[in-house]
């Protein structure tokens, strides 16, 4: 059984839909991060070929509508694990471009120390959670997030973002299971790119969506053209109200394309052709929005255009920040194993005095 | 003239490549191995040869691709399962330590099956795709380990470990893989390095370093600088198989050289430089005239950035210290 992909022109040009409550402001806010999260990309690109970033670059090249539109209708109190991909989300909730920066390159102002790299790294008191390189497992994190947030009675949501790859994964069922037993407000967003690595969807998943998933673990499951970014926020704030209210957990799946391979060196020769310029041409998040935008008298393209200069000399000033950084002391890898004040650093022995 | 020497990963792809050809019973399972050729393209071009029964591309799911691996093995295959990354083999760590590791002994049918992926650190991919994993399994009884650092040695055992009839973790140093300074000729005849035996990477009589994998380099160029500085004659012992340990080779070098630095990768508490310092203090204690120096990582995760983890990671600086120490002594 073989996927087959629709590469026909639309008819029309696809936009985002209409029916929003989301004001002007918003929408701008909601532009400015999407063309903010594929400007980084950008450069983080340019400084991997630079060979200044020596770890993984992971484009979030034509999703960016999930992360953006979803984190869109969190409130501060919420809690986000993001997927290496949801950079985006990262943003809307308030991480600094800078941060990210000094992390991909390997800073010691990165919130890591430079003990780990992209956004592997939390700021709890923005809600965010960084995730670990190992997939499914921050969506059972999050669900002790929530459990927290009930004992303490703080009224949070939270979500976890996960590739469609990772839900097979045990720890992506236990997780997401504990908490539909447990009845917590964790909302799981499922990234359905098309691809995991190389593997095509229907060699990770028999089932006909990622969201029937959800009557399998007894939860509300919703599913979203990831790349509508107002549907996307629309979809998300239903689904918050729902969590926030009954008290229980939501399974979204948002359908986009990830039109870079895995990472920079993967050439995506398994890829049938036309997909990802079909994708290019007529699915584009951003390109989309542009075109929601102008025909709703949002924003002429004379002003999208001056938002994006503003996003470009923000992320380039950004970008002389992390690296006018110094990179870390080599004997602070000794450190922050465990509290210092009860156990020493692990500093190297000398064999020679 | 075409260069016959062939890299770390070519070795292996060969010794697969033949297993396969051999033996209908051998087949490879793992994430993006099929299609893709694996994450660092060791598979690549088998799934045209062999087709995608043989070569099976599965979902992200260590746990169920060891259980497979398992159940085929009880059956008679003889499965090779890859992980991505050595880092990944945690999620697949039950299936590995309560299943493949005692059904022999259960009664319940022996498994003739591999498990092989991409270990180490040093190439700057932090804390979640530089595992050394081999003290994790070190205290199961029933795995098998291997860790080869040479092309010769990697054809071979990994030859052996398809042929053993029990389980077999197979680590492969990426740092290793396509390292143009240990590219070698391979013989054209069919051979097997046997597992549970050790190698003597570069005779000496004054000290000795014990170790594996892709610190066997570092032993090499600090036996080579104190020789050269120091007049020491520094034996190298390349374990290749880390379970069951080679005790006799390993008592040999010590009674050879009455020194010993044991050297290893992963950090150095509960390392299987542990392991070794026990064996040689019941076994070979009268024999020894210095105490014996463990050189290994420090006890924290693998950092990312290079300062870190040139920090971490034991340096060659460290083994020539730590081997005059000794010679002093
Ligand atoms: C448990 C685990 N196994 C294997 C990997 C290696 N790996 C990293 S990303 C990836 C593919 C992820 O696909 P998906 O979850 O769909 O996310 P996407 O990259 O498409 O955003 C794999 C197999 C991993 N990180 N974790």
């Amino acid at each position: 059984m073989k996927v087959k992909v629709n590469l026909k022109k639309p008819v029309k040009p696809l936009s985002c839909t209409k029916e929003t409550s989301l004001k002007t402001s918003d929408l701008i806010r909601l532009y400015y991060f999407l063309k903010l999260t594929r400007m980084f990309d950008e450069i983080t690109v340019r400084l991997k070929r630079q060979g200044k970033i020596t770890g993984g670059v992971f484009s979030s090249l034509g999703q960016e509508a999930t992360a953006v539109g979803t984190a869109y209708a969190l409130e501060p109190q919420d809690f986000i694990a993001p997927l290496i991909r949801d950079i985006g989300a990262c943003f809307v909730k308030g991480i600094l471009p800078r941060e990210i920066f000094a992390s991909y390159l390997g800073r010691a102002t990165s919130p890591n120390r430079g003990t780990d790299l992209q956004f592997h790294f939390a700021r709890l008191e923005k809600g965010f959670i960084g995730p670990i390189s190992h997939l499914g497992d921050m969506v059972s994190v999050m669900a002790g997030v929530l459990l927290a947030s009930r004992m303490k009675k703080e009224n949070r949501v939270a979500v976890a973002y996960v590739g469609e790859g990772a839900t097979s994964t045990g720890a992506f069922h236990e997780g997401i299971n504990f908490a539909a037993v447990q009845k917590l407000p964790l909302i799981t967003v499922i990234e359905n790119n098309g691809y995991a690595y190389s593997t095509p969807t229907y060699k990770q998943c028999a089932a006909k969506s990622f969201v029937d998933k959800a009557i399998g673990y007894g939860i509300l499951g919703l599913q979203v053209d990831g790349n509508d970014v107002v549907a996307c926020y629309e979809v998300m704030k239903k689904a918050v109200e729902y969590a926030r209210r009954e008290s229980q957990s939501v399974l979204i799946e948002a359908i986009t394309y990830r039109r870079k391979g895995h990472a920079e060196h993967d050439n995506q020769a398994y890829v049938p052709a036309g997909e990802i310029e079909w994708w290019a041409e007529n699915n584009d998040p951003i390109k989309r929005f542009e075109l929601f935008l102008v025909e709703e008298k949002v924003a002429s393209k004379e002003e999208l255009k001056k938002i994006e200069s503003e996003v470009a000399e923000y992320l380039e000033q950004e970008l002389e920040i992390a690296e006018s950084a110094p990179p870390p002391e080599p004997i602070t890898a000794a450190y922050e194993v465990f509290d210092n004040s009860v156990v020493p650093p692990a500093i190297k022995k000398k064999f020679l005095s | 003239m075409k260069d016959r020497k062939v890299t770390f990963i070519e070795a292996i792809r060969q010794g697969l490549w033949e297993e396969m050809k051999r033996d209908k019973s051998v087949f490879i399972i793992g994430e993006d191995v099929g299609t893709y050729g694996g994450a660092f393209k060791l598979t690549e071009g088998f799934i045209d040869e062999f087709g995608p029964e043989r070569v099976i591309d599965t979902p992200i799911s260590e746990a169920a691709i060891v259980g497979v691996a398992c159940g085929a093995a009880l059956m008679g295959m003889r499965p090779v399962a890859e992980f991505q990354f050595i880092d990944f083999i945690s999620c697949g760590f039950d299936m590995l330590t309560n299943y493949a590791a005692k059904s022999r002994y259960r009664g319940c049918g022996a498994i003739p099956a591999v498990f092989r992926g991409p270990c180490g650190a040093g190439v700057r991919a932090g804390p979640f795709h530089s595992l050394n994993a081999e003290s994790f399994f070190l205290n199961t009884a029933g795995l098998k380990m291997v860790e080869p650092s040479t092309p010769y040695d990697a054809k071979g055992l990994i030859k052996a470990a398809i042929r053993d009839p029990d389980p077999v973790l197979f680590f492969e140093h990426k740092k290793l893989y396509r390292l143009p300074r240990i590219k070698q000729e391979l013989p054209e005849e069919d051979y097997i390095v046997p597992i549970g035996k050790a190698r003597i990477a570069r005779q000496g009589r004054d000290l000795s370093i014990i170790t594996f994998g892709a610190q066997v380099l570092n032993a090499l160029d600090a036996a080579e600088i104190l020789e050269k500085q120091d007049g020491l004659s520094v034996e190298v012992l390349d374990l290749r198989t880390l379970s069951p340990l080679d005790k006799e080779s390993i008592l040999e070098t010590v009674r050879k050289t009455n020194r010993v630095v044991i050297l290893h990768e992963a950090s150095i508490t509960g390392g299987i430089g542990g392991e070794i310092s026990a064996i040689i203090a019941e076994e070979a204690f009268e024999w020894l005239d210095a105490p014996i120096i463990r050189i290994g990582s420090i006890d924290t995760p693998v950092p990312f950035a290079p300062q870190l983890e040139d920090y971490h990671l034991p340096s060659i600086e460290e083994i020539v210290s730590a081997c005059r120490k000794l010679a002093e002594y």
